[in-house]
């Protein structure tokens, strides 16, 4: 199983990327997408824009990737993040997870999220409706809790 | 100490590092070569001699506690030795996802 990791400017499109990794085969019996989206955070914002590491991102979302496919019998994953600036209502970040049976997949594409959301190097900046740029999102005590339920 | 090892402990490396966020803001560069001095050895080290270089890098470091650190697109801790790396990054906690 090899996990597809893309980061990239553009939109992506969840249906095509479920299609490309069922495609032509009988093996698979669960497959567990997630989607994030951009917020208005109540008509505040007219943009997310997201700045990221080049070359590490890549590389550190594959390394959680191959932590997933170390503990879960996967029969595909797939992570694509989203750079730039997005709007409200348009797609961020996408984790498809396929397995043989339900559980793996769920936990697989719960797993790949919130080590996504304290380890990819990715941040967040609000810009506001005023047409002024905001302050950087602050990371939340939550999602690294909620990582660390895995380790 | 044969002269081989004293050279090694004197010599300065040429070093890229990368901020990103409000790391890169502070400091006012997305990127920049230094020479490092020999005596720095850990990431702790490098945060310590950056804060000497401007007001802009103090603030940037302000709250050491926060920055996280990267050798060569991988997260390290303060104390990570620094060795024979080419590229280290220092950016705030992440938000993505």
């Amino acid at each position: 199983m090899i996990p597809v990791i893309r980061i990239q400017a553009e939109d992506f499109d969840l249906n095509a990327e479920v299609a490309a990794l069922t495609g032509g085969r009988a093996d698979i019996g669960a497959i567990v997408t997630f989607a994030g989206l951009c917020r208005d955070e109540g008509g505040r914002l007219t943009a997310l824009e997201l700045e990221h590491y080049p070359g590490m991102a890549e590389a550190e979302i594959g390394r959680v990737a191959a932590e997933a496919a170390n503990r879960w019998p996967l029969s595909g994953l797939v992570a694509i993040h989203r750079h730039g600036m997005i709007k409200p209502g348009e797609q961020i970040v996408l984790v498809v997870a396929a397995s043989a049976h339900r559980r793996a997949a769920f936990e697989a594409a719960e797993f790949m999220m919130d080590y996504l959301k304290t380890r990819a190097p990715f941040w967040k900046r609000e810009h506001l409706v005023d047409g002024s740029t905001g302050s950087w999102v602050e990371a939340k005590g939550e999602d690294d809790k909620a990582a660390e339920r895995w380790s | 100490m044969t002269m081989t090892e004293t050279l090694t402990e004197t010599r300065t490396r040429t070093l890229k590092l990368v901020y990103f966020a409000w790391v890169r803001e502070r400091i006012g560069l997305a990127e920049e070569k230094v020479e490092l001095p020999a005596e720095t050895r850990t990431i702790a080290d490098l945060v310590r001699w950056l804060k000497t270089r401007g007001e802009g890098y103090e603030a940037a470091f302000d709250n050491e506690a926060i920055v996280r650190a990267a050798i060569d697109h991988s997260h390290v801790k303060p104390d990570a030795v620094i060795a024979d790396a080419s590229e280290i990054a220092f950016f705030p906690p992440m938000t993505g996802g």
